[in-house]
């Protein structure tokens, strides 16, 4: 079981993990803007990674996460290996899912991040299957879903919370309030600003946070899994943060109002975080350098990593679509 | 051995499944409680016996229930999920499509999907185009799922044995004018193998493709024909995909000559693929044109008068053999 306690030592794992996730998707950008042969589209969630951190951190391994486009952070903080995960998002042999899944249809089975969908608004019914199989087999896992406000606005969600709700399914639904659907404000595409509002309409506890944050959310996670864990059935819970680039590395924000822009930056989680932790003296500033310093050895590791190993052979494109093989 | 009918064979399926494997379960509008008291519907009774566990109602939620299944057999599980009419598959079909035919591709081989979708199909009940439109040509066209189509008592059984413990996502076509028709069922745990088509009418003129309801046209074709002294060879497909071409081919090879029936439309229908795959491979072993018979690319109608224009019968596919012979 978690400790609702937060120790000393807690607090610097989650500052830790979420200094990595910042590294690991800023040196995508940086490879991205080196006009890297990064393949397809690199969609970071780069001012979001207190939700990403403090859900993760209050699951017990059993527990199931099924993610979306916007990934990484959910994968590092749930421990991804960081070298075969960059070798992924380079498309190579030596990935997590030997160059076919890239950055956006990841899939970690062993570490219990199950599936990854990047149809917007699929990972809740899937997470539907995923609960069932905990509840069928009196497992005592929850499975966390990751999707976005844009997301909320497909119906597929609407049928995932509505049989969850009446199966008492134990999934946890996370919607990740960046503020934007591609270029739409949540007034353009959902009818009410505070999404958890519709968790009342299926019957289970709604309750926002601030998404930056990041004991916050990690607090407001434990409490709403408890429950789910419990037998309640599902919860949602809506974290307000921020997209501070864009939907994807494409994406030329011509949109975004600079000024809300730099607002945002100045509550960006991980500088409330070391600010916090200075003030609080539970870290200096040489530490956090040491954990900054460590996180880019780490990920200039991991694309050394990936760089090194080679492209999937040509004849493995025609491997893995079925268990059993047959010519078509 | 017992008589049986269709539907009750489906049932013995689903029964049997479900006694061997525990993680075997059932989902779907009406699965459990059915507005039909009928013992021919093919999950009748299976919520007495198994009960509320295994036995799942679901609301109408197409998306929700493809997507339990996807999920739920990425974690281990073998769901069995009914969709209620075919063309309510659209609403499914990200599930099915985006998910259940990807998912594994996309992993590297680290998961597998081995769920069953059963899907009610037909035409010929006045039910009109939302409830009556045969689809099979968009599933066998997504990689990664297969796709079977009984056609007797006794592959309604055997075909979907083997789709709920093959390791892979199958979709099971079952066409509701065949759920009354009886035949003889062991009543025994058996399977028949997915990707095998079987010989129904061995014969030496001209080979006939059909699946499902389309068989028994077919067969009402052969006595006409045997009247005009030609030998048709009919083949029941039984799966879609895998697609036994082995068996195609040496029927095709023998007769030199195909036909292809069925109650989907014809223009890019499945029958497409098997005259391109015969064209490609046994182009040279042709003595006349391949000949597709199936309805005319319109919504199914309503009024039985209509409805008879839609649903090709014996008469079309007397017609495409003459053709195909010259006669």
């Amino acid at each position: 079981m978690k400790e609702k306690q937060i120790t000393p030592d807690f607090q610097v794992s989650l500052f830790t993990r979420m200094v990595l996730i910042r590294k690991f998707e800023e040196k995508i950008v940086a490879l991205c803007r080196e006009s890297y042969q990064l393949p397809g589209m690199q969609i970071l969630a780069n001012g979001q990674e207190a939700v990403a951190t403090g859900v993760v951190s209050a699951l017990e391994p059993e527990d199931i996460i099924v993610s979306n486009h916007r990934s990484h952070g959910h994968l590092l903080a749930r421990g991804a290996d960081l070298n075969s995960l960059m070798a992924e998002i380079m498309a190579k042999a030596d990935g997590v899912n030997c160059g076919k899944a890239g950055t956006l249809h990841l899939s970690m089975p062993e570490i219990n991040a199950l599936m990854t969908s990047t149809v917007v608004g699929a990972g809740p019914p899937l997470a539907v299957g995923a609960a069932f199989a905990q509840q069928y087999q009196a497992l005592n896992g929850v499975t966390v879903v990751f999707f976005g406000d844009g997301a909320a606005a497909e119906g597929s969600v609407h049928e995932a919370m509505n049989l969850s709700g009446i199966w008492k399914l134990p999934i946890l639904f996370v919607c990740e309030n960046n503020g934007w659907a591609g270029a739409q404000r949540p007034e353009e595409h959902s009818a009410v600003r505070q999404i958890h509002k519709r968790a009342q309409g299926y019957d289970m506890p709604g309750q926002s946070v601030d998404g930056n944050d990041v004991e916050a959310v990690y607090h407001l996670s434990l409490e709403l899994l408890e429950y789910c864990r419990s037998g309640k059935g599902p919860a949602f819970m809506e974290t307000l943060t921020y997209r501070m680039r864009g939907h994807g590395e494409q994406d030329h924000q011509h949109y975004v109002n600079p000024e809300e822009l730099e607002a945002w930056a100045l509550k960006c989680p991980i500088i409330r975080y070391r600010r916090a932790l200075l003030n609080a003296g539970i870290l200096d500033k040489a530490q956090i350098q040491s954990i900054e310093q460590d996180a880019e050895a780490r990920v200039a590791a991991a694309v050394a990593f990936g760089d090194a190993g080679p492209y999937p052979e040509s004849d493995t494109a025609l491997t893995d679509v079925f268990v059993q093989a047959f010519n078509a | 051995m017992s008589q049986k009918t269709f539907g009750n064979a489906i049932n013995d399926a689903l029964s049997t499944a479900m006694d061997m494997d525990d993680t075997v379960f059932i989902a779907g509008e009406g699965v459990g409680v059915s507005i039909h008291l009928d013992s021919n519907m093919p999950t009748y009774g299976l919520l007495d016996k198994f009960g509320r566990r295994r036995v799942k109602d679901t609301p109408v939620s197409e998306a929700a229930i493809a997507g339990l299944a996807v999920g739920a057999s990425c974690m281990g599980l073998r769901p069995v999920v009914e969709i209620m009419f075919f063309p309510f598959i659209t609403l499914a079909s990200d599930m099915l499509v985006n998910h259940a035919g990807k998912l594994r591709y996309m992993s590297g081989g680290k998961s597998s999907f081995p769920l069953t979708v059963r899907v009610k199909a037909g035409v010929g009940f006045g039910a009109g185009s939302q409830h009556s439109h045969n689809l099979e040509a968009w599933i066998a066209h997504s990689p990664g799922l297969k796709i079977v189509w009984p056609a007797t008592v006794e592959d309604a059984k055997g075909l979907l044995l083997s789709a709920i413990f093959d390791p892979d996502p199958v979709i099971v076509v079952e066409d509701m004018m065949l759920y009354r028709m009886k035949g003889e069922l062991p009543d025994r745990d058996f399977r028949t193998p997915l990707g095998k088509a079987r010989v129904a009418v061995p014969g030496t003129d001209c080979t006939v493709i059909a699946y499902g309801m389309a068989l028994y046209t077919a067969m009402k074709a052969l006595e006409p024909l045997i009247e005009k002294g030609i030998s048709c060879e009919v083949i029941d497909l039984r799966s879609l995909v895998p697609l036994d071409k082995t068996c195609i081919l040496e029927s095709v090879r023998k007769t030199g000559r195909l036909v292809v029936v069925h109650e989907a439309n014809r223009f890019c229908g499945f029958g497409a693929e098997l005259a391109a795959m015969v064209a490609e491979e046994a182009f040279h072993d042709l003595k006349g044109p391949v000949k597709r018979v199936g309805a005319p690319q319109i919504p199914v109608p309503v009024a039985s008068s209509l409805e008879k224009v839609f649903i090709p019968g014996p008469e079309d596919v007397v017609r495409a053999v003459l053709e195909t012979m010259n006669k």
